[in-house]
């Protein structure tokens, strides 16, 4: 469930966060979920970042913009529940254009016990699509650091919005 | 009762190297009418966020101090932004709440301020210690002097303020360039 793996092998959340530590991320803003507990628990765990726990995502967003007002880099950790709680929020990342990188753990999609989490699971990427936030999407392991690589580029490099969607396949269903 | 162009006027008089976020709203020509400042970062939406755009800020910056000024009806609607806040403890934000009990863009309907909610019990309650409420000038000037250095703890003042509305001062709607003027001026990369 939080992204443990056979030894010999980098477990994803592992690659995560040596991106972010790559990319000299700050700031980790999150809202807890099962599939980022793994990386939370390495953020905590790291002196050169701060873990921002929020109440509701949204939250994040604006901290976020805040953090780059000041020139820290920041990144969003989330699961895809979330996601449509930071629509009209993301309107200061699109008026400003504040770069942002969101990461999202994804419900509802894959075997999914927990029927409430279906409706906003299969509109999770067309609510960031709305608000012109870009996607990108890993369903394996093994494209898990590459494709955090390349939005962190986008985003810290190109100042754009990019949020990656962390397929519930990969991350696990939840098990009760 | 205290007028609030008064209010904000002295408070960013002396700012010194304060940093300032505004909140959706009368909070925002406050701020402008005070003087605009390549440090001022008005919010024309994003309602809920003023105090949160101000906390990453201050963790960003540590160093200087950073002023939100906002509504009683924007903080109402991120009231979660006090229990976030108090978590991360930043001893530079000053959060300053106008409270006219009132939606004062929207026809002046009564808030929940208004109506009893007391939002300095519920910065105490989420464990901002330094919460107080201001309704006179020797309060302002209290905390205009205070504002102007990093303190030893996050701040949040609620000012009790005359719901007349003051004219409209405008500052620019354009977010790029309120951004980018406000990194420049901190010499931070875009």
């Amino acid at each position: 469930m939080d992204g443990d793996t056979a030894a010999g092998l980098v477990a994803w959340p592992d690659a995560i966060f040596a991106e972010l530590r790559r990319w000299q991320v700050r700031q980790v803003a999150y809202v807890p979920d099962g599939g980022h507990a793994r990386l939370i628990r390495a953020v905590h765990a790291d002196p050169a970042m701060r873990a921002i726990p929020l109440t509701t995502e949204e939250e994040g967003i604006a901290v976020l913009a805040g953090a780059a007002l000041g020139g820290d880099r920041g990144v969003l950790l989330m699961q895809s529940s979330g996601v449509g709680n930071c629509v009209n929020m993301l309107s200061l990342v699109k008026q400003c254009r504040f770069p942002l990188l969101a990461l999202v753990t994804m419900r509802g999609e894959w075997g999914e016990f927990n029927p409430w989490q279906v409706p906003m699971g299969s509109t999770t990427e067309a609510a960031l699509r709305l608000m012109d936030v870009e996607v990108r999407r890993a369903d394996r392991a093994e494209e898990v650091a590459e494709t955090v690589a390349a939005a962190a580029r986008m985003v810290f490099e190109g100042g754009s919005a990019v949020a990656v969607l962390l397929g519930q396949r990969l991350v696990g269903a939840k098990v009760f | 009762m205290l007028d609030r162009r008064d209010v904000v006027a002295r408070l960013l008089a002396d700012r010194g190297a304060a940093l300032v976020v505004t909140g959706l709203g009368a909070a925002t020509y406050d701020v402008a009418a005070a003087g605009d400042d390549a440090r001022n970062f008005y919010l024309w939406g994003a309602m809920g966020g003023a105090a949160l755009v101000g906390l990453g800020l201050a963790c960003a910056q540590p160093d200087r101090p950073v002023v939100v000024v906002t509504g009683d009806g924007e903080q109402l609607m991120g009231l979660g932004a006090f229990a976030t806040i108090a978590v991360q403890a930043p001893a530079n934000l000053t959060v300053v709440v106008l409270d006219n009990g009132l939606y004062g863009e929207t026809g002046g309907q009564r808030s929940h301020t208004g109506r009893g909610a007391d939002l300095v019990a519920v910065a105490r309650g989420c464990g901002i210690a330094d919460a107080t409420r201001i309704d006179d000038m020797a309060g302002v000037e209290a905390l205009a002097a205070a504002i102007r250095a990093v303190g030893a703890a996050p701040r949040v003042a609620v000012i009790g303020i005359d719901p007349a509305e003051a004219p409209r001062v405008l500052p620019t709607r354009d977010g790029g360039l309120l951004r980018t003027r406000m990194q420049a001026a901190l010499g931070v990369a875009a």
